[in-house]
């Protein structure tokens, strides 16, 4: 078992003036290629703490996070840099597009700053939005598309880069339960060719996608649960 | 990243931002466009004076009459009485540095010609006045010193009479008898139109001093004596001339007062130098306030779109873009929108400043000066307000950036 990420005892803690809050409290977690995980969680119990730590988007108090074998805390930031863009693809619960900007452009962007050619990068983000059944949408604007269609460009923009992990946080939280169902199928189809997904949620019918369960509460983990493998997914 | 795919993320972030583009350049663009023009007319203006005055005559003083003054017992008298004479100009022949003198009486009054008429400027003078003055025939001939020794009923006339009377510039008018109020005078030449732009300049009637006297004034009065120096360096050995000429002429006491005034060409244009200068410098503070006005605007669009810009820039940083590529994107942003926003400026206010003098009668002056300090300025506004927040928000946590507001 190839494990991607390693958590050691991340302790997360936000200062606000005087006010100290505790996101984070010595969390330790492995994730393993091609797991499809789940972080479930009453609201503030550290989950998105956690997601952005993971995205190299936010650094922890204290502790180790190592992604694909590489101490992140001592990464310089152009390095930071390029583990974000290749070896990380991360969605929002707000999908994050750039505006008046195109769902080809905003998938070719991650590509740009990869230094991949130009007409390599087309391809390839065309393949993306392909793979997320967006190739009628590719010259259309985020405020031309549906949520749904916003948040399938965003996990086109995450997986074009071929990343080790694909993090989501809360993807279909702006969703409704239609389009939720189609991002959790694309998922779904990420995880079955290989990927290695953390995404986290409120709703159980979204876990249940997954093959594994994090619980968190007041920034530990409760309960860390695999799920029996089925083979289809469920309805 | 090369620098070229920086310029085609910067191009499209201007694309993709029409509206913020167009504003931030419309401030460069105001800013450039109004130094320009501003500096322009002020230039223009003062160029224009300056040739006016030299235009009027070369290496000329004017006497004009004055009051005496006298003083006895403690009080200082004046006497008001027209000071000047035709002999007067006659003693001031004399001088060593006068080359030529020419008296002037004047009145206004009502011009003549069969149905045509017009009011202008009537000027009795001598001979001497065409060369005095700078003057050039267009058509037809001045009068000479035996005509106005004799006075004779003849008339030069400026161009614009010649339109008022004529209906057009027609050389028919030489030997034509016109009315100047009610008195006849036969046209015998026609001046070229002035050169300087004053426009009153072509609108007068020139006739033999004594006539004028005789016929229109009714006095032995002479308003003003023209004197032509011999050269400009001898401009002040001229002043002192005329002053001890007159005063002899004159017969006043060494207690007394000039009953004169000499007005030199010098003096003017110094005066007139200061005068356009501080007009100068006036347009230039309009246009320094305009430059501040499009910097603020610059800087407020900037401002403003920060929050826009920041999250955007968390966005780039999230999906991997360095701190090198999220300010040169900026860098280059500000600079091409400077760049276009200067060209724009420029032929803006070149523009403006080309229908300026279409205005103003005069041409306005484009200098290069101003156009470098405009565009300089407007740049490095938008250059530094462009990239300073963007330095800002680049060396955030992208999570920072993204949660910005
Ligand atoms: N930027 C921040 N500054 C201060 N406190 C924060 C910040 N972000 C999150 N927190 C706090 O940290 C805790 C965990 O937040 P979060 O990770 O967003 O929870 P979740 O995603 O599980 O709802 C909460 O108490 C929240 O108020
Ligand atoms: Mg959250």
């Amino acid at each position: 078992m190839l494990v991607v990420i390693t958590l050691q005892g991340i302790t997360k803690i936000y200062r606000t003036g005087e006010v100290e809050v505790t996101a984070l409290q010595g969390i330790n977690l492995h994730i393993a290629r091609g797991e499809f995980v789940a972080i479930m969680g009453p609201s503030g119990s550290g989950k998105s703490t956690m997601m952005n730590i993971l995205g190299c988007l936010d650094t922890p108090t204290a502790g180790e996070y190592i992604l694909d074998g590489v101490k992140v805390a001592q990464a310089s930031r152009k390095a930071l840099a390029a583990m974000r863009n290749k070896k990380l693809g991360f969605i929002f619960q707000g999908f994050n597009l750039l505006p008046r900007t195109t769902a080809l452009e905003n998938v070719e962007l991650p590509l740009i700053y990869a230094g991949v050619k130009r007409k390599e990068r087309r391809e390839k983000a065309i393949e993306a939005l392909k793979a997320v059944g967006l190739e009628e949408r590719i010259r259309h604007k985020p405020q031309e598309l549906s949520g749904g269609q916003q948040q399938r460009v965003a996990i086109a923009r995450a997986l074009v880069t071929g990343p080790s992990v694909i993090l989501a946080d809360e993807p279909t939280g702006n969703l409704d339960s239609r389009s939720s169902e189609d991002v959790m199928a694309i998922f779904q189809k990420l995880h079955e060719q290989g990927n290695t997904i953390v995404i986290v949620t409120h709703e159980p019918d979204i876990a249940a996608y997954t093959r594994r369960i994090v619980r968190f509460k007041d920034g530990r983990i409760e309960q860390d649960e695999a799920l029996a493998k089925s083979e289809e997914a469920p309805a | 990243m090369n620098i070229a795919e920086s310029i085609r993320i910067a191009l499209k972030a201007i694309w993709a931002n029409k509206v913020r583009s167009f504003l931030t350049m419309l401030g460069i663009i105001i800013g450039v466009g109004a130094v320009i023009i501003m500096v322009a007319i002020g230039n223009g203006a003062s160029k224009n004076i300056t040739e006016q005055i030299q235009g009027l005559g070369s290496n000329l003083l004017t006497v004009y009459a004055g009051y005496s003054y006298y003083e006895g017992e403690g009080v200082r008298v004046m006497r008001s009485a027209p000071t000047l004479s035709l002999d007067d100009a006659a003693a001031l022949e004399q001088g060593e540095h006068i080359q030529a003198v020419a008296p002037l009486v004047n009145t206004y009054g009502e011009v003549v010609l069969g149905s045509g008429n017009t009011q202008g400027s009537i000027y009795g003078t001598t001979a001497a006045y065409l060369k005095v003055r700078n003057k050039e025939m267009q058509w037809g001939r001045f009068f000479t010193d035996q005509e106005v020794a004799d006075y004779k009923r003849v008339a030069v006339v400026g161009s614009r009479v010649v339109e008022s009377i004529m209906g057009s510039m027609d050389p028919g008018i030489i030997g034509r008898s016109i009315k100047i109020e009610n008195v006849p005078f036969q046209v015998i030449g026609v001046l070229k139109g002035s050169s300087t732009g004053f426009y009153y300049e072509d609108d007068i009637i020139l006739i033999p001093i004594t006539a004028a006297q005789l016929r229109l004034t009714g006095s032995k009065e002479v308003q003003e004596i023209n004197v032509q120096a011999v050269s400009a360096e001898a401009m002040q050995s001229a002043q002192e001339e005329i002053t001890s000429l007159l005063r002899k002429a004159h017969k006043l006491a060494p207690d007394q007062g000039n009953d004169f005034e000499i007005s030199n060409q010098e003096d003017i244009l110094k005066a007139m130098e200061e005068a356009t200068r501080t007009m100068t410098m006036l347009l230039g503070g309009i246009a320094a306030i305009s430059l501040l006005v499009g910097g603020i605007g610059i800087m407020n669009i900037m401002l403003v779109s920060v929050t826009e810009r920041t999250r955007e820039i968390g966005i780039r940083k999230a999906i991997g873009a360095r701190e090198s590529n999220i300010l040169g994107q900026f860098l280059i942003e500000a600079v091409i929108l400077s760049v276009i926003g200067g060209g724009v400026g420029i032929l803006f206010g070149w523009g403006g400043s080309a229908l300026a003098s279409r205005f103003l009668g005069f041409p306005a002056v484009v200098t290069v000066s101003s156009v470098v300090l405009a565009v300089t300025f407007s740049a490095l506004i938008g250059i530094v307000f462009g990239v300073f927040p963007a330095r800002k928000a680049s060396v955030l946590n992208p999570i920072e950036s993204l949660r910005y507001e």
